[in-house]
C-alpha cells in the first residue's frame, strides 16, 4: 500500500484519448509512504506499551487493555466519518472529483474502524458486562447502525458508473445520513430510557485514571489517528489511479 | 406549449400524483401485490410466537411496524419504477416543472398508495390479532400517519436513486431500511403505550421525534432531490 508503482505522466503518450494536448492528471509518484510507516510503527509501538508497560486494571483485569484498542478505534471512525460528511458538502457545493475521492477514502476506513468497535466492544462486554451485545448501550447500538450506513453509502458508489452521478449520489447519501444520525441517537435514548435506568458502565474513574494508563491512551488516540489519516490518504491515491485509468481507457 | 401556462409547484405536484395513481388504479398490480404481502405476514407472523408464551396484542405492535415497513418498500419501489419503462422520467424532466414538484408529485402518490395498503392491513391486524376497535386504534392511525409520512420523505428520494444503479430493487431496502430506523423505533413504542392504554403524555415524546424527522426529512429530501436526476 505504500509504494504505487507507477510511471509519471509517461505512459500514455499515445493514448487517443489525449489528443487534444491536456496535460494527464498527475499519477501520484512512487514513494516510500513514511507517513504510513510512522502511523504503523506507532501503532506497534502502543500496543508494546499498553500490554508491557501499563499497569492492569485491579476490577477488569486483562480485559481492560481492549480500550487501548477499542476507543481509539471509535476515534479514527469518527474522524473518518467526518471527513466524508464534510467533503460530501464540499463536492455538492463546488464539484470538485478531490473531494469525492476524499469522501470515499474516508467512508471506506470509517468502515474498517467502526468493523474493529464493533468486534473489540464485544469481546470486552462478554468478559466484563457477561454479554456479547447490549441493545442498551446507545454507544454501541449507534456504531452498530452507523456501519449500516456507512456500508450502503459503499454499496451505491459500486451500483453507479457513471462519476459525476456517483459523486452527487453519494454526497446527497453522506449528508442525509448525517441528518440521521441525531434521530437514531434520541430514539435509542427514549428506547432505553424507559426500559432501563441508565446503564452503570464500569469507567474506571475517568478524571483519576493513573497516568500510566492515561498517558497509553493519549498515545493510543495519536498513532490511531496518524494511522486513519495514512489509511485514507493511501485509498485516496487508489481512487486517483483508479480515475486515471479509466480516464486513459477511455 | 403555445397558450398554456406551466403549472405551479403544487398543481404540478398534483398532476404528477394524479398521474401515478391513475396508473396504478387501472393495473392494481402493485397495490395488489403490496396488499396481500401485508395481510399474509401478518398472519405469518402470528405463527412465529408461541401464544402461550407471548399474548397475541402484546406483539401487536411489532408485527404491524414490521409489516408496514416492509409493505411500505413494494409500493416505493414502483414510484420511479413505472418512469424507467418507457423513459417517461425524460419527459417528466424536460417537462416544464420544477424538480421539486416531481419529487413532490411523486411523494403524494406514494402516500396515499401506504395509506391504502395501511387502511386494510391495520383493521385486519385487530381483527387476526383480537385488538379492541375504537379509540386506540384511532390513535395508531395517528401514528401510522405521522410515520408514514416520514418514511415516504425518505422512500420516494432512494426510490428515484435506486432506479439510476445496476442494484436497482435490492438497494432501496439496504438504503432506506436505516433511515426507517428512528421512524420504526419510537412508532413502535408509541403504538405498544397506546394499545397498554397508557397517558397520552407517555406517548408524546415518541410523536416528537416523529414530528420532527418528517419535518427534517421532508425539507432535506426536497432540497436533495434536483441532485440525484441526471444533468
Amino acid at each position: 500500500m505504500t509504494t504505487i508503482p507507477v510511471s509519471n505522466g509517461t505512459s500514455n503518450s499515445g493514448s487517443s484519448g489525449r489528443s487534444n494536448g491536456t496535460p494527464a492528471p498527475a499519477a501520484p509518484r512512487a514513494v516510500f509512504d513514511w507517513f504510513s510507516a510512522v502511523a504503523a510503527l506507532g501503532v506497534v509501538g502502543i500496543y508494546i506499551r499498553a500490554i508491557y508497560f501499563t499497569p492492569i486494571e485491579r476490577l477488569q483485569g486483562a480485559a481492560q487493555k481492549i480500550y487501548y484498542l477499542h476507543v481509539p478505534a471509535a476515534l479514527a471512525a469518527y474522524i473518518a466519518i467526518s471527513i466524508t460528511a464534510l467533503m460530501s458538502i464540499v463536492y455538492l457545493w463546488l464539484h470538485d472529483e478531490r473531494a469525492d475521492r476524499l469522501a470515499e477514502a474516508g467512508a471506506e476506513v470509517g468502515l474498517v474502524f467502526l468493523t474493529v468497535v464493533l468486534t473489540s466492544g464485544p469481546l470486552w462486554g462478554h468478559r466484563i458486562w457477561g454479554a456479547w451485545w447490549a441493545w442498551w448501550d446507545m454507544r454501541l447500538t449507534l456504531t452498530l447502525f452507523l456501519w449500516f450506513i456507512v456500508a450502503a453509502y459503499l454499496i451505491v458508489r459500486g451500483g453507479v458508473e457513471e462519476a459525476a452521478m456517483r459523486g452527487r449520489y453519494s454526497a446527497v447519501l453522506a449528508i442525509l445520513a448525517a441528518l440521521l444520525i441525531p434521530f437514531i441517537h434520541l430514539s435509542v435514548y427514549l428506547f432505553q430510557a424507559r426500559l432501563h435506568p441508565m446503564p452503570v458502565v464500569l469507567k474506571p474513574g475517568e478524571p483519576s485514571l493513573p497516568p500510566e494508563m492515561l498517558t497509553t491512551f493519549l498515545l493510543a488516540f495519536a498513532a490511531f489517528a496518524l494511522l486513519c489519516i495514512a489509511f485514507i490518504r493511501a485509498r485516496y491515491r487508489v481512487g486517483l489511479l483508479r480515475d486515471l485509468a479509466a480516464e486513459l481507457a477511455a | 406549449m403555445t397558450g398554456r401556462r406551466t403549472p405551479g409547484v403544487v398543481a404540478a405536484a398534483w398532476l404528477i400524483a394524479r398521474k401515478d395513481l391513475a396508473i396504478e388504479f387501472r393495473t392494481r398490480t402493485a397495490f395488489l401485490s403490496a396488499l396481500v404481502f401485508a395481510v399474509l405476514a401478518l398472519c405469518i407472523f402470528y405463527f412465529t410466537w408461541d401464544q402461550s408464551v407471548v399474548p397475541p396484542a402484546d406483539r401487536a405492535p411489532g408485527v404491524l411496524w414490521v409489516v408496514l415497513a416492509f409493505s411500505g418498500l413494494l409500493g416505493l419501489q414502483r414510484s420511479f419504477g413505472v418512469e424507467e419503462h418507457d423513459r417517461g422520467i425524460d419527459a417528466l424532466l424536460v417537462s416544464p416543472i420544477s424538480r421539486e414538484a416531481i419529487y413532490v408529485g411523486k411523494a403524494i402518490g406514494n402516500l396515499v398508495f401506504l395509506f391504502a395498503i395501511q387502511l386494510v392491513a391495520i383493521p385486519a391486524l385487530a381483527i387476526f390479532y383480537n385488538l379492541p376497535f375504537g379509540r386506540p386504534l384511532l390513535a395508531v392511525g395517528g401514528i401510522v400517519l405521522l410515520a408514514t409520512i416520514g418514511i415516504v420523505a425518505v422512500g420516494t428520494l432512494f426510490s428515484a436513486m435506486a432506479v439510476n444503479t445496476r442494484l436497482a430493487e435490492l438497494l432501496l431496502p439496504m438504503l432506506s431500511l436505516p433511515f426507517f430506523v428512528p421512524i420504526l423505533m419510537t412508532a413502535a413504542q408509541a403504538t405498544t403505550l397506546v394499545f397498554a392504554g397508557r397517558p397520552p403524555a407517555e406517548v408524546w415524546p415518541s410523536l416528537k421525534i416523529l414530528i420532527a424527522f418528517d419535518i427534517v426529512f421532508l425539507v432535506a429530501c426536497t432540497l436533495a432531490f434536483p441532485y440525484t436526476l441526471e444533468e
